[in-house]
């Protein structure tokens, strides 16, 4: 049964990938701007033109192009940037790493803050500790995670001067300071995010509180604490893993803006520039990549949530 | 609808929306001082009852510029919601409507799209179609329609088979009119939630899109593109900064907590 759900949910995930990657290279194939116009410029000869077009290959036919592309994606090969003169893969590669780094780092915050705080606003009783969680969290969930990160640098980089804005190391030369200058934009992307799970957690914890097995685990004798932490948090964590899992995605997407905000060179600043210059191939290859990696987040939840409540498993 | 609500979430709520609403209606038609007046003389001015927001590097009154800004911001949010609302609706409700294969492979794709964040999904839209505030507000709707269609799929499909949809085929009532004069004003308790969670999201994306470069530019002004202008300045002139970013956080506070409040009271 598990094995089966698990191969259909693959084929799911390569269903996906498939349809993005095509809306992805359909995409900038419609777009009327030529790319050869921005690497000969405006004057350059229709000899020249047609000579570039077809060693970039884009005089064949889009379903040709697009299964060549494919292929070769596959293998690693995304195809070289018009504007830089190396591969596309060579251009993400440290890149790509520092964005997935930021957004573990990101991940990690979340859920090492929001799941204690969840259980200890739910096991405090007191209506005025309630009320003040709801509201705070109602405050910080407004607040952009690139402003959040505007007055970090303002506050911890420009007046406490705990780290300088705009000195970021590769994590390949100095892993640790590295770690140390990013802990900044992940907090700014999980702020909010923590504020949600949290209020999820609640919410999720809230609606067992009710249910018939706490009352039984009450009425052996378990006090309030032990039925929270043995009984409701396994049933009550389950949404809030789907809620994580979905969050991810956002988180991929907030360290793109955020990068921008503490000058970090991630995958982030690549896709602006890339956009700005109609470098299509590297615009393409990260937009895949990154459905790769949502997908497979989501993926990995669904197992991971089969895994704490076996009622999925039948479905 | 909206006078019915007697959360006090939803009323504080709506007193934050309201007032900056109408700030932005203010600023449509006028402004304290002219948003684009260069003043050398005033530079970096910190904020007073003369310039209320302070003044920016050029000596411009950065509160006129925020009101220009909210009016932009509202603009791209209201134009964001509208496309992406009504092209969802009319995907949502008949794809859950009808059913069928054609749902079947429009949810498939709508399932890959909504797995794609709204803003990465908006960025490649602006890269196809070029920056400026009426793309934007095109790039935005269409990433914005799989997640309505998604919402009014879910609730067409829990409806269709429901007693007062049979009786109303029963009398004799026509697709279209059981679509959109029976079923739609039955989903509003989910609807309206979902589209004012949808402006905020515009709100935060129009803010970001701006904040990276890549959405109104010069002589437009947004909210975003305030926000990128200050982050020059932070240490010299950190009013800016702070009076643009508190005016976006309390829109979003505001339109969230109405729409908290009538979740609440629909219950």
């Amino acid at each position: 049964m598990t094995m089966k759900n698990i191969v259909k949910k693959v084929l799911m995930m390569i269903l996906t990938m498939v349809i993005v990657s095509f809306f992805a290279f359909l995409a900038f194939q419609i777009i009327p701007g030529d790319p050869t116009t921005k690497i000969l410029g405006s004057e350059a000869t229709a000899e020249s033109v047609a000579a570039l077009r077809a060693e970039l290959g884009l005089d064949r036919p889009f379903f040709v192009r697009y299964f060549e592309w494919i292929t070769n994606a596959l293998q690693g090969d995304f195809g070289r940037s018009y504007i830089y003169n190396m591969s596309v893969s060579e251009l993400l590669q440290g890149k790509l790493c520092v964005t997935m780094l930021l957004t573990a780092i990101a991940f990690l915050m979340i859920v090492v803050l929001s799941i204690p705080l969840g259980l200890a606003a739910a096991s405090c009783r007191s209506p005025w500790v309630d009320r003040a969680f709801t509201v705070l969290g109602q405050l910080v969930m407004a607040v952009p995670p690139f402003f959040i990160g505007i007055l970090l640098t303002l506050l911890c980089g420009l007046v406490l001067h705990w780290f300088d804005p705009g000195t970021f190391i590769s994590p390949a030369d100095d892993f640790g300071r590295s770690v140390v200058y990013l802990l900044y934009p992940a907090l700014a992307i999980a702020l909010p995010r923590v504020a949600m799970t949290m209020k999820m957690l609640r919410s999720s914890i809230g609606g067992e509180m009710n249910k018939d097995y706490v009352r039984t685990a009450y009425s052996r004798g378990n006090t309030r604490l032990a039925t929270l932490y043995r009984h409701v948090l396994r049933n009550a964590v389950v949404p809030t893993v789907a809620f994580l899992a979905m969050t991810a995605a956002d988180i991929v997407a907030g360290s793109v803006i955020i990068e921008q905000v503490f000058a970090i060179s991630g995958i982030g600043r690549l896709l602006l520039t890339s956009i700005s210059n109609r470098d299509f191939p590297v615009v393409q290859a990260i937009v895949v990549i990154l459905a790769l990696v949502v997908v497979l987040v989501n993926f990995l939840a669904d197992i991971l949530n089969q895994r704490l409540d076996p009622r999925l498993r039948l479905q | 609808m909206l006078l019915k609500q007697r959360n006090t979430s939803f009323r504080i709520g709506l007193c934050i929306a309201a007032c900056i609403a109408a700030m932005a209606l203010v600023g449509y038609v006028w402004t304290p001082y002219d948003p684009d007046m260069i003043i050398g003389s005033e530079k970096f001015l910190a904020p007073s009852l003369r310039h209320l927001f302070g003044t920016d590097n050029f000596g411009r009154d950065i509160f006129s510029r925020t009101m220009v800004g909210i009016g932009t911001t509202f603009f791209i949010a209201v134009g964001t919601v509208f496309i992406g609302g009504v092209v969802g609706i009319i995907v949502g409700a008949f794809t859950g409507y009808f059913g069928g294969v054609v749902d079947e492979v429009l949810m498939r794709i709508n399932d890959a799209l909504t797995a794609f964040p709204n803003i990465l999904l908006a960025l490649v839209f602006i890269a196809v179609l070029g920056f400026g505030k009426y793309n934007v507000i095109l790039a935005l709707g269409v990433a914005f329609i799989p997640s309505f269609a998604r919402v009014v799929r879910t609730e067409f499909a829990r409806h269709r088979n429901m007693n007062y949809v049979k009786s109303a085929r029963l009398m004799g009532a026509g697709h279209l009119r059981i679509i959109f004069r029976h079923i739609l004003p039955n989903t509003r308790g989910v609807l309206l939630p979902a589209l004012m969670i949808g402006f905020n999201n515009a709100v935060l994306a129009e803010a970001s899109m701006s904040y990276l470069g890549i959405g109104v530019s010069a002589p437009d002004v947004s909210l975003g593109y305030m926000l990128k202008e200050a982050q020059s300045y932070m240490l010299t002139a950190p009013w800016y900064v702070l009076c643009v970013g508190l005016v976006i956080v309390l829109l979003i506070l505001g339109v969230s907590m109405m729409g908290d409040g009538m979740g609440k009271g629909e219950k």
